[in-house]
């Protein structure tokens, strides 16, 4: 028996209380009868991936899910499937699984502490396939059957990159791992550096070897505390294993790896900037050419792949570039292969990270992977890309997901940040949110995004305000072509595609900002007032109670009045009243 | 070569050359702000930004090399949109007090604001309301009119090596400061002033000091007296549409009696008379081996302020003879004061410069004050004596010629050289030989010293020795230099070199932080053989050998690195921390 074993246990209801608790002191009683609970654990996660299919119960590594567990199948799972490794067919869930993990596949799976576990299930088999007998261009050779693309957002064959680097003479070279992952609500990157490190170590010795470099950078952002403390773990581990270090795997190849902290900067994703940030400059990116490959980490050939991108290789490496290029929908030659982790998040029922075939559509993973929108809405828009990417109007929900079609579109893949949203929300107010985001992480290098951003911010903040004037649209236009036309690098370039995709698809509640200072969505706060209609106003002071300003005055006597210059328009009143006599203009 | 399109124009360049030197040998020039050739490029602005066909990207032509078969379009509707947007970008997060500013009509700026013909200002103005730091008294910080091109910052540290200013926090609100938010006096800062000859707008200029001039002309108590220095000759005339290296020499004597000042001296004079100092004591350190060689010259104050600060485990090794400056203005106060009986404490003594740094170097120790007063009462940039000729409307250029006070004025070809890269050294070797040996070089023309080489070495034989020389200009070259001396003191070798003359500004004074606007090597080389005209057209081209020099010791100091002469014109230094707290 394997033992590792684990039981995860989810109640998935939508309604009554959750039952998880029972019914892991339900399999823990089992097991000790049994005289496992040594071997086998059962564990209460927060997802499962399935929904309202009553509790869920997922059989590791068997990878047996069972819906719809009650009490009283607690103890033949244990005595069947535990014990006897055979499936109960009549709890089986038979679902048609849109997700493929080979990035996530062994987070929540192995114990991230623990080498051997990485060991357990083919790790670092990869490394001593390539060390043990491969050269660097054969190496290079199956990334490029696999089709493998950069997943930190840029999407450049990564192949390519290696192959640059492998071909310039030096006498040094490095290979960096980017995990300044910052996009807001992305965690793709630190899910797996904390949850499964030596697959990106084992990717970036792989990549070491076939770049013949000699020593390798994780770049993590400090702001990812556990992450840091994993992956040092696991470098020791890896040390001691001979796994780093003089003479892998006695092969003759060489290489160390360390780590250097992110100060904060989302810039420093940027991979030139990231270069500055590790030589301990200033993290302003620089023009290319020259590329990292010709002269990146203090003038030597470099390779930065993020993190993502990296997990993948050893799995490549292992089951061979065919078996990589296979997953996937084609949708044109050349297109995206494998898989892409997005967090879903938003008005979706169910957020969280997801790994999906590429090609998967857009639909399928609002509707199917994350079970519709949210409180039964009408979807209105998907973000993609995080807050360089676009919005994607719900006309557009059955595009395949991939690098060409969503760039198409005006949007980008991006690290896969992907935000679902419903009719309440304005296209106005989310492009100037993104938007602030860029401002802010501007590094202020050059002036068409240091200064082309914030004039941005200032002109969606005045239709946001109820002061737009109608040339603003055309001015939004014109400094946002600036900016993805001049920008020196890949923030300042797509900064201004949350606005252009809104405006592209949105242009109407634009102008119903600017032209009837109306927000459709009712989220533009200075554009709408509360008042309260006396005839269906029963006069039970629930509003003044919940008023956080205090700014309803009146009894029930003679009535209630909001004072409009008080009132902040949070809503709260409009929520509360039983009788709708708040009326929202 | 490489061969490629301009606009359809066919070019042919050395492999590396960028985009916009390409377009320019092809008469296209492509707007910029941030680029500069003494720079390596930053790619700040995105002025530059060109098509190349067959790619939906912009390029900028700044720092993309050209490539084989390129086609590339500097011009076209979409483009100059781009600009002009990024124009009124740039412009909006600028003030608009133009007319008050030191850079008024002559602001790369505001040339492309109206090159571009901006009439409405479409994006409403962000300024932020940041203090000026004129700590300094040299140099001033504005850093709303900043327009984050980076120049600064990269003259100060790549090309200086002094690391003073750098960007402070980011976004819209990056802005240039010393590092840890100081002020620039209690930073590394140098005072070279080549920040403010390379800042395209006015966010760093020099101390206007014009108006205590003006105040000194008007008081009837005050006997003016003025110095121009070698390089300032041969840059005046480009403030009155000259080419530079125009040499003005004698129609600005006449312009400062026209604006009043009493007597008209020459720093080229008292260059002849450091030469003298600096010539003996070398012949003497020579004499006593290697232990106080190599001997580094001190005419430049923002190397002696670097030294301090950088090295001051070679302050030995500093010549202690004062700058030109300082001897003619202690010697205005003392033997200029004692023959015309006048009350040294009467005489203000203003000095024109290439240089900001001058401008500390008046009140840098006590030995400034060596005269019993302050020597040196006021020090105007080139770029000042420009703007006061223009204030009080002398028609310069028709002057009639005329001569100086011979006094503190008569000089050699050797003095005139100061002004220039190598030209100190050349000078000091011409005298130097004559101590040594007893008799002139035959050749008066050192050419290996000369020209914008960083580091230029030469050997020369001096009686039975052979001299192993360094010039070195721009700071950033500097250290190489010192280093090598420094290593091979510590592994116990022989010196490197016995002779270095550093100056901080590339090019030497002609490219000093005051000179006029634009500065480029074309523009230093052109002054720089202005120079070496006025040398090598001097009847005299020896320092020992200027009558007036001659009768200097005569009748006051007696001989070099005599009594008087070391209480006059020398001085010493001390280590300085790089940040006052």
């Amino acid at each position: 028996m394997h033992r590792g074993k684990r039981i995860l246990i989810k109640d998935t209801g939508a309604t009554g209380p959750d039952r998880t608790r029972e019914f892991y002191s339900g399999f823990l009683k089992h097991l000790v009868e049994k005289k496992l609970d040594d071997a086998v654990q059962p564990v209460r996660v927060a997802d499962i991936g399935l929904y309202d299919a009553g509790v869920v119960v997922h059989i590791l590594p068997d990878d047996i899910v069972y819906a719809g567990v009650e009490e009283k199948d607690v103890a033949p799972i244990v005595s069947q499937t535990v014990c006897e490794g055979k499936t109960i067919k009549r709890l089986l869930h038979e679902h048609r699984s849109l997700q493929t993990r080979i990035v996530l596949r062994n987070c929540g799976v192995i114990d991230p502490e623990n080498i051997d576990d990485y060991i357990g299930v083919d790790g670092y088999a990869a490394a001593a396939k390539v060390l043990g007998g491969m050269t660097p261009e054969e190496t290079i050779g199956e990334l490029k059957i696999s089709g493998l693309r950069g997943r930190g957002g840029g999407g450049y064959p990564t192949w390519k990159k290696w192959e640059f680097t492998l071909n310039v003479d030096a006498d040094q070279k490095f290979v960096i791992c980017n995990g300044d992952e910052g996009d807001p609500g992305a965690y793709m990157d630190r899910s797996v550096l904390e949850g499964d490190p030596h697959s990106v170590l084992e990717g970036m010795i792989i990549a070491g070897f076939a770049v013949r470099a000699g020593q390798g950078y994780v770049y993590i952002r400090a702001e990812y505390p556990l992450a840091i403390k994993r992956v040092q773990h696991a470098i020791d581990q890896a040390y001691a294993r001979g796994l780093l270090g003089k003479n892998i795997l006695e092969s003759g190849f060489d290489f160390d790896i360390e780590i250097r902290l992110g100060a904060g900067a989302f810039v420093c994703g940027e991979e030139t900037a990231l270069i500055a940030s590790i030589e301990g400059k200033r993290g302003y990116p620089s023009p290319r050419p020259p590329y990292a490959a010709v002269k990146g980490l203090w003038g030597k050939p470099t390779v930065i792949n993020n993190v993502e991108t990296l997990a993948n290789v050893p799995r490549i490496l292992l089951k061979g570039g065919e078996w990589f290029s296979g997953i996937g929908r084609i949708l044109t030659k050349g297109a995206s292969r494998g898989t892409k982790v997005f967090a879903l998040t938003g008005k979706v029922r169910n957020s969280g990270l997801i790994e999906v075939p590429m090609g998967t559509t857009l639909k399928e993973i609002v509707f199917e992977i994350g079970g519709g929108v949210a409180r039964g809405r009408a979807l209105k828009a998907v973000q993609t890309g995080g807050p360089s990417g676009g919005v994607i109007s719900s006309d557009f929900i059955n595009i395949p997901v991939g690098y060409e079609k969503l760039q198409k579109l005006g949007s980008i893949m991006g690290s896969g940040g992907m935000i679902v949203m419903d009719e309440d929300d304005c296209l106005v107010d989310i492009a100037k949110f993104y938007l602030r985001f860029c401002v802010d992480e501007s590094c202020g290098k050059c002036a068409p995004c240091r200064i082309g951003g914030v004039q941005l911010l200032r002109i969606l903040t005045r239709i946001t305000d109820g002061e737009g004037r109608v040339e603003d649209l055309e001015k939004l236009r014109t400094i946002c072509h600036a900016m993805q036309k001049a920008s020196l690098c890949g923030l300042g370039q797509t900064a201004p595609n949350p606005v252009l995709s809104t405006l592209n698809y949105f242009e109407d509640e634009y102008r119903e900002h600017i032209e009837r200072r109306h927000c459709p969505a009712g989220r533009c706060q200075k554009l709408f007032s509360y008042a309260i209609d006396q005839d269906k106003c029963k006069r039970c002071g629930l509003c003044i109670r919940h008023c956080p300003v205090h700014c309803i005055a009146g009894n029930r006597e003679t009535g209630f009045v909001i004072n409009s210059e008080e009132c902040i328009r949070c809503g709260r009143c409009f929520a509360e009243c039983k009788f709708d006599a708040i009326q929202r203009d | 070569m490489i061969k490629a399109f301009v606009n359809d124009i066919p070019v042919e360049v050395e492999e590396g050359t960028t985009i916009l030197e390409a377009a320019r040998r092809v008469q296209v020039k492509i707007p910029t702000l941030c680029a500069h050739p003494d720079l390596p490029p930053s790619a700040a602005c995105g002025l530059c930004v060109v098509k190349i066909k067959g790619s939906q990207k912009m390029q900028r032509a700044c720092c993309t090399p050209l490539e084989e078969g390129m086609e590339i379009v500097t011009h076209d509707p979409e483009l100059v949109k781009v600009r002009r947007t990024i124009v009124e970008l740039i412009l909006s997060n600028h003030p608009n007090y133009c007319l008050t500013c030191g850079r008024n009509n002559n602001c790369e700026l505001q040339k492309l604001v109206a090159d571009f013909a901006i009439r409405d200002e479409l994006y409403d103005k962000i300024v932020r309301d940041l203090p000026q730091d004129s700590s300094t008294g040299t140099i001033v910080l504005d850093p709303d009119k900043c327009i984050k091109c980076g120049r600064c910052v990269e003259v100060c540290q790549i090309l200086q090596d002094v690391w003073a200013l750098s960007f402070l926090e980011r976004g819209f609100n990056t802005r240039i400061s010393p590092a840890g938010d100081i002020q620039l006096a209690e930073s590394p800062c140098i005072k070279c002033g080549q920040c403010s000859a390379h800042c395209p707008t006015g966010a760093i200029f020099e101390q206007d000091d014009t108006r205590r001039v003006w105040d000194a002309l008007l008081d009837p108590a005050k006997h003016c007296v003025v110095q121009i220095a070698p390089s300032v000759r041969v840059a005046v005339g480009e403030g009155f549409g000259l080419p530079p290296g125009t040499d003005l020499t004698r129609k600005t004597y006449a312009l400062f009696r026209r604006l009043g000042f009493s007597a008209v001296f020459d720093t080229c004079f008292s260059a002849d008379v450091t030469i003298m100092e600096e010539g003996a004591e070398f012949t003497e350190r020579l004499k006593a081996g290697a232990e106080r060689l190599p001997m580094i010259t001190t005419c430049c104050p923002a190397w002696i302020d670097f030294m301090e600060k950088f090295y001051p485990e070679m302050i030995d090794h500093f010549s202690s003879v004062k700058s030109p400056q300082q001897i003619l203005g202690v010697l205005a106060k003392t033997y200029y004061a004692q023959d015309r009986q006048i009350d040294p404490a009467s005489i203000v003594m203003v000095s024109v410069m290439p240089c900001t740094a001058k401008k500390f170097e008046i009140t840098r120790n006590d030995d400034m004050y060596a005269s019993g007063s302050q020597d040196v009462d006021i020090v105007i940039t080139t770029r000042e004596l420009i703007r006061m000729i223009r204030q009080i409307g002398i028609d310069f250029l028709n002057l009639p010629d005329e001569d100086p006070d011979h006094i503190l004025a008569d000089y050699s070809g050797a003095g005139v050289i100061f002004g220039a890269t190598g030209g100190v050294m050349e000078a000091a070797l011409r005298t130097a030989h004559y101590m040594v040996t007893g008799e002139n070089y035959k050749r008066f023309d050192f050419k290996e010293l000369r020209g914008l080489a960083g580091i230029k070495e030469a050997s020369i034989k001096l009686g039975s020795e052979t001299l192993k020389i360094a010039v070195a200009q721009g700071l950033a070259n500097v250290s190489q230099v010192l280093d090598r001396v420094i290593a091979a003191q510590k592994a116990g070798k022989p010196l490197p070199y016995h002779f270095i003359e550093v100056m901080a500004c590339p090019g030497g004074c002609v490219g000093g932080g005051g000179q006029p606007y634009p500065v480029t090597d074309e523009v230093r080389e052109a002054r720089a053989a202005g120079i070496y005209r006025a040398d090598r057209d001097s009847p005299i081209r020896y320092s020992h050998e200027n009558p007036a020099v001659q009768a200097l010791y005569n009748e006051f100091l007696g001989k070099p690195l005599g009594k008087r002469s070391e209480q006059l014109l020398h001085t010493s230094y001390r280590a300085r921390p790089l940040y006052k707290k």
